[in-house]
């Protein structure tokens, strides 16, 4: 399932010195045709399907297509990703339709506290780790001698 | 060829990654440098809100004790992980990381992580150590803790790790490139952490068109740890454990939730449960194949002796798991369609979090899996030292759990002083998953900080052997711009080799020689003699590897990393002369488990200085009976 970019709806994150897409792909798929300004898929073949560029689109420009060598054509698997939650249309080959939705956090973005506000220690020769024992619920745990 | 600019980086720690393991390590490091006043630096081939082996998203944490409810303890865990690994775990690794996931557990909560809960507010299981998550932006979330504990000016995205600097026996720093501008990258450390994740594609896919990217691991994850530990000259551990998934054919879904929510069976093509019929073959590999739960590879095993008979395909038996539950319900239809949909639900956000291509092919192939069953596959063979795999550096213990031979002073570090690794890129402590790779990875990052205090000078990092360094990464660069314009298709050129080609290459050998998918997973020391005098070619030719651009010159080392991974693979089965996890491969020449010479872990070395490689056993040393 490569992804694809639909041509018209590609504005190529215009003003920015990369796009979306490319900031993104864990596999450094994505590419700008800086003479077209539209982004594409430089290696579908090592395209893991992951959709976090289709996620990230903000033009929703974006979709996939089922893997030409084993997924017969006309599904499709469409994502809209909030801030909390996640939608999913999945359509079948068959034209039969369902929708999904998940939540995707519990907090703002961006505000993770690395302690998770548990209590922390000076100790750096100790076995516990910064945010232990509070994090742990329960004293560390160790061989009995 | 352009001029590459070198950039310089001094810090005190180089974390190395940007996935599970390095962003554990990041929040731990960070908090612990601070107060000794210590610089910690972050490099990233990707972007860390979507890098590692969970960019995708996960349904589970497979890893959580549950210390605190005092459900399980952690020597429960140990013996667990070394069961399914026939025998063969460190078990001070095992317990160190099992005593500190929950701790993690609960930060990724804090952070934001939505984790299921039941009326009574506890986590809701999977299974005994797993737990159910809302996992779409899993990675994004600890990645913004790591981000926030670390900043942005310490983090360098999109530059990818090559080769390890040494100065004597001790570990100087690492250079690299920049896959989005024409520069070299030197980072000077007192300190280095690989967590580079795991290998795929050593292995030819089963899907070769433009399918080769569904590996159940992802593609990006190209053997740069073991490569990076490897070339430091580290002793690594278990290099013959490969790992293989058995999940949905072809697009590799999770299986978890139709196993243990649904309670599906598994049958071959006509009817017959091969866990079942062929109990009889599971005391052949006793004492592990008679203590439940049976060992991931011997399930496979049983399943591949079906298909061997010809008795595959192999289903998931999906109709008949749900039809179960209509029975179970039959004199309450609402709410049986109550308990319908929410199952429904779960196996399809099981999917759709963490393998959104199977949702796909299901949708493309009309699969309702109320009406009939659907297949399940071996994958191929993967590299990871979590899951049921255990591939990765050989690394101390902790001071009160690990016995003298399995420690060195400092937890997580490698046989190479300063040089630690976490995650994937450790060996012999199975199962960590994606909550004990985060917790090893802050283990490893407290550990960092007190060898950086206590060894606290600046390595020498000799500027001549960089600049020969560079030379040699940017080569593939330098090939292309002199060769390419011979041919009218640059593409087939006898003055060089382009890195897909490259890669097929080796995953030909591989596959057809060292017990790959075409082979199914049987191999024999006559077939790996012929492998390595293949492989060692293919090495010959790694210097003709050419790249058009940054993004092909990285390919060219993602394959050389691959190809290293796959020599230390099959000079470790080649070493080896028994078969022990035969659902990962099966050596025809010594078709048995042997433990009385082989109860032993399999570790290797490579001499930086003699190009030599070493092969040698390790003792097993027990905690728990």
């Amino acid at each position: 399932m490569p992804t694809f970019v639909m041509a018209e709806k590609c504005d190529g994150c215009k003003g920015q010195d990369k796009t979306a897409c490319m900031y993104i792909c864990p596999n450094d798929l994505m590419k700008l045709d800086k003479e077209k300004g539209k982004a594409f898929n430089q290696d579908p073949q090592m395209c893991w399907e992951c959709l976090c560029c289709v996620k990230i689109c903000p033009q929703q420009a974006m979709d996939v297509r089922g893997y030409a060598d084993f997924v017969p054509m006309g599904a499709s698997c469409v994502p809209m990703r909030g801030s909390e939650d996640i939608m999913w249309t999945v359509t079948f080959r068959d034209g039969t339709m369902k929708r999904f939705k998940f939540p995707i956090r519990t907090t703002p973005e961006g505000e993770a506290d690395p302690n998770g506000g548990f209590a922390t220690h000076d100790d750096l020769n100790s076995q516990l780790l910064s945010t232990e024992p509070e994090a742990l619920g329960v004293e560390l745990w160790t061989l009995k001698k | 060829m352009p001029n590459f600019e070198t950039v310089e980086v001094t810090t005190d720690i180089l974390i190395c990654g940007g996935g599970m393991a390095a962003c554990g390590a990041a929040v731990e490091a960070a908090y612990w440098a601070k107060k000794e006043g210590l610089k910690v630096t972050l490099v990233d081939k990707a972007a860390m809100d979507r890098s590692g082996a969970v960019a995708m998203g996960l349904s589970a944490i497979n890893e959580y004790i549950g210390l605190k409810e005092g459900k399980n303890t952690v020597e429960d865990y140990i013996r667990y992980v070394k069961q399914d690994l026939m025998g063969i775990a460190r078990d001070d690794l095992v317990a160190n990381i099992a005593r500190h996931v929950d701790s993690t557990v609960h930060l990724f909560e804090k952070w934001g992580l939505p984790i299921w809960k039941d009326e009574e507010g506890n986590y809701v299981h999977e299974g005994r150590w797993q737990i159910m998550i809302n996992g779409e932006s899993y990675k994004i979330i600890v990645a913004e803790a790591a981000k926030n504990a670390l900043g942005t000016d310490n983090i360098y995205e999109r530059v990818f790790i090559v080769e390890p600097l040494l100065d004597g026996d001790r570990i100087a720093g690492a250079v690299g490139f920049s896959t989005r501008e024409n520069k070299f990258y030197v980072f000077k450390a007192k300190a280095v952490l690989a967590a580079m994740g795991g290998a795929v594609h050593v292995f030819k896919p089963r899907s070769c068109g433009e399918g080769l990217g569904r590996s159940w691991y992802p593609p990006f994850n190209s053997g740069a740890s073991a490569y990076f530990t490897i070339k430091a000259g580290a002793e690594m551990t278990c290099q013959e454990v490969r790992f293989i998934p058995v999940r949905f054919k072809d697009a590799y879904g999770p299986v978890g939730a139709w196993f243990l929510l649904f309670k599906s069976r598994a049958t071959n093509a006509f009817g017959g449960e091969y866990m079942v019929e062929r109990r009889a073959e599971l005391e052949n590999w006793a004492p592990y194949g008679l203590v439940k739960p049976i060992p991931a590879n011997l399930r496979n095993y049983l399943g591949m002796l079906d298909e061997n008979e010809g008795l595959g395909p192999i289903y998931m038996r999906t109709e008949e798991a749900m039809a179960k539950l209509a029975e179970a319900y039959k004199d309450d239809p609402k709410a049986y369609k109550k308990k319908r949909k929410e199952l429904e639900n779960e196996a399809w956000e099981d999917f759709l979090d963490m393998t959104i291509s199977q949702a796909l092919l299901w949708a493309a192939n009309n699969v309702f899996p109320e009406e009939k069953p659907s297949e399940i596959a071996a994958a191929e063979p993967y590299f990871i030292g979590s899951h049921s795999g255990a591939s990765g550096a050989w690394v101390s213990g902790p001071e009160d759990l690990a016995p003298p031979e399995y420690f060195w002073g400092y937890t997580n570090m490698t046989t190479i002083k300063g040089l630690f690794a976490a995650g994937d890129a450790s060996g012999a402590s199975s199962h960590k998953f994606s909550s004990g790779s985060h917790a090893e990875g802050r283990i490893a990052g407290k550990a960092i900080v007190k060898f950086v205090k206590e060894n606290n000078e600046q390595p020498n990092v000799d500027m001549a052997k960089v600049e020969e360094l560079k030379e040699r990464i940017l080569r593939p660069l330098a090939l292309w711009e002199e060769h390419s314009g011979f041919t009218t298709d640059p593409n087939v050129n006898p003055n060089y080799i382009l890195p897909k080609q490259y890669m097929f290459r080796l995953q030909k050998l591989m596959d057809e020689y060292v017990g790959g998918v075409s082979a199914r997973f049987r191999t024999s020391k006559p077939m790996l003699e012929r492998a390595m005098e293949l492989l060692q070619l293919l090495k010959e030719d790694s210097e003709k590897l050419a790249a058009r651009d940054l993004h092909e010159l990285m390919r060219c080392w993602e394959n050389v990393q691959r190809t290293w991974q796959a020599e230390a693979h099959i000079r470790t089965i080649l070493f080896r002369e028994e078969t022990r996890w035969p659902g990962y491969y099966f050596r025809t020449d010594t078709p048995k488990m042997d433990e009385e010479n082989w109860k032993c872990f399999v570790n290797c070395k490579w001499d930086p200085a003699t190009g030599e490689w070493e092969m040698f056993k390790r003792d097993i040393i027990s905690l728990v009976d």
